[in-house]
């Protein structure tokens, strides 16, 4: 492993500074995924800032408007937590059945969102690819299983996060610190696809880290219920071949409200707005789940080896469609 | 705050370790990993994957399962550590370590540390646990030889409901 400096800054103040100062350093949570990529010479840090004297990161706190979750909480903390449960089921379900236990009692929220591709050409240390600054994609022409099968441009990879699909259905908004400046913005606009920078998947600065999450609180009349479902080869410590988050508001049999986002399909999360739209203003009575479900992807343009995932999604979200209406 | 470059800093750490204080200097890119085998000699926790992939280095921090080889030994400043050389007392092998040897939990016995360690958390929370729940807590842990069916008979009989 390539050597650094360690250090815990005591305010989020303090944490920009540093990240100013020092040109080449970088924020660590867990460490869970941070450690492999310097174990791999993917990065190079030479100060990590660890941000677990900050306590106000490690808070998960709730308002009568919302639902703040600091960017140090674990995720183990996020499945179990009795709100989360509640309100924002999918949530809960994705933290829960993600990585292994043992990463889930170390792995924060923040790093879950800001933890980088798991490309296997991106991750060899031996390979320079465009995501890492060279010149080719080595997917194109190689294993191309578990690449993306829309909205993929010069790099193919999906966004691994199963808390960023999760988040995506419930206007989550992340709280960025900056150099004297804390902002928010809507998840949606947080990942970044290759075409807009094919170097990072989000659009922090290198003087930026997360704070927080926020959700939205909703009276008990107007809470979605909402499901995640993650199909993968092996039951555990592994990634999406493609998930599915779906959550639902039904009142008087018809659907109110309806948000669909997929993971394992896209380089960020992927919301199926066109899915949505059927959905909204339908009866569940005799609604056609199949003709819905074929609405998925819109344009998929899958690569020789995983045309298996548009039918992956299409019978997984007719799955989480099903089951929630059958929960009504 | 000073976070000037020296080529390879190191720092002083706190760890309590099988109930042992210890006051260590460390490399700061070491991880807990490195320090209880390299430095403490504790050499039960094995070293597999280094990914965090394969759970043979899973000891308890602050009394929760965590893979020791992805986390820095500096982030576990001031916490208890309890590898699987703090388990026996005196020579003698827990119920839990017993239940292994009588169930042949383990083939190579390289991976038996880790699936100790993780039985362990889940016995302590949840004296009686589901096979799924037995499952579910040794997800964490890969076993090369798959002894998985007496991995999992092991647990059973510790739990004193087999
Ligand atoms: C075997 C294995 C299986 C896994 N399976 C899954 C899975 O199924 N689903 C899934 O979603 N993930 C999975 N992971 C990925 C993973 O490591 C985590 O889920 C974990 O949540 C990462 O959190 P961390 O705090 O350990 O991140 P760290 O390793 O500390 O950080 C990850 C990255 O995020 C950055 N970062 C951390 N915190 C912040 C912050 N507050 N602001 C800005 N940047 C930040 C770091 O600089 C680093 O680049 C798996 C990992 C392993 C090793
Ligand atoms: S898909 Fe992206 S990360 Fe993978 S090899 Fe191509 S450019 Fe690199
Ligand atoms: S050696 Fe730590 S998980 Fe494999
Ligand atoms: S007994 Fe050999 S790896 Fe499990």
């Amino acid at each position: 492993m390539s050597t650094f400096r360690y250090y815990e800054p005591e305010s989020v103040a303090e944490v920009v500074s540093a990240l100013k100062d020092n040109v080449n350093s970088s924020v660590i949570g867990g460490g869970s995924d941070l450690l492999s990529e310097i174990k791999n010479g993917t990065t190079k840090p030479n100060v990590l800032l660890g941000l677990s004297r900050i306590d106000d990161l490690k808070r998960i706190t709730a308002t009568d408007t919302e639902v703040r979750i600091g960017s140090m909480v674990t995720i183990n903390a996020v499945s179990s937590d009795p709100v989360i449960k509640r309100d924002y089921g999918a949530l809960s379900e994705a933290s829960a059945g993600l990585a292994t236990p043992q990463i889930r009692n170390v792995g924060t929220l923040g790093g879950n969102l800001n933890q980088r591709p798991r490309c296997w050409y991106y991750r060899n240390p031996l390979i320079d690819c465009l995501k890492k600054g060279g010149t080719k994609c080595y997917a194109l022409g190689g294993h191309t299983k578990y690449l993306c099968v829309t909205e993929g441009e010069r790099c193919y990879i999906v966004h691994p996060s199963d808390t960023a699909v999760a988040l995506s259905l419930f206007s989550a908004e992340i709280e960025i610190a900056s150099a004297g400046d804390i902002r928010r913005i809507p998840i949606g606009s947080f990942f970044v696809s290759p075409s807009e920078n094919i170097l990072r998947e989000t659009i922090l600065g290198p003087d930026e880290f997360v704070t927080a999450v926020y959700l939205p609180s909703h009276a008990p009349e107007s809470r979605h219920m909402s499901k995640y479902i993650k199909a993968r080869e092996r039951q555990s410590g592994d990634f999406a071949l493609v998930s599915v988050g779906i959550s639902l508001k039904v009142s008087s049999g018809t659907i109110q409200a309806c948000n669909i986002c997929f993971g394992g399909i896209a380089p960020t999360p992927y919301r199926s707005i066109q899915m949505e739209k059927y959905l909204v203003n339908r009866s569940v009575e005799n609604l056609d789940v199949s003709y819905a479900a074929g609405l998925a992807i819109s344009d998929p343009k899958p690569f020789p080896d995983n045309e298996y995932k548009v039918t992956l999604a299409t019978n997984l979200v007719k799955k989480a469609l099903s089951d929630l209406i059958c929960d009504l | 705050m000073n976070t000037s470059l020296s080529e390879y800093p190191s720092s002083s750490v706190n760890l309590i370790v099988n109930e042992q204080a210890h006051q260590l200097s460390v490399r700061d890119h070491w991880t807990l990993l490195d320090v209880l085998r390299d430095v403490l000699e504790l050499t039960g926790s094995k070293r597999g994957c280094d990914r965090g992939e394969c759970g043979s280095c899973t000891v308890l921090l602050d009394g929760v399962p965590v893979y020791s080889c992805q986390i820095l030994a500096l982030q576990s400043q001031g916490k208890t550590v309890i590898t699987i050389e703090g388990l026996s007392q005196n020579g003698v092998m827990t119920a839990l370590q017993q239940a292994f040897l009588d169930n042949d939990g383990g083939q190579c016995g390289y991976c038996t540390p880790g699936f100790v360690i993780s039985s362990l958390a889940l016995l302590r929370d949840n004296p009686n646990p589901t096979d799924k729940e037995i499952c579910d807590a040794l997800s964490g842990n890969i076993c090369r030889c798959n002894a998985y069916g007496r991995i999992i008979e092991s647990v059973r009989s510790a739990s004193g409901r087999n």
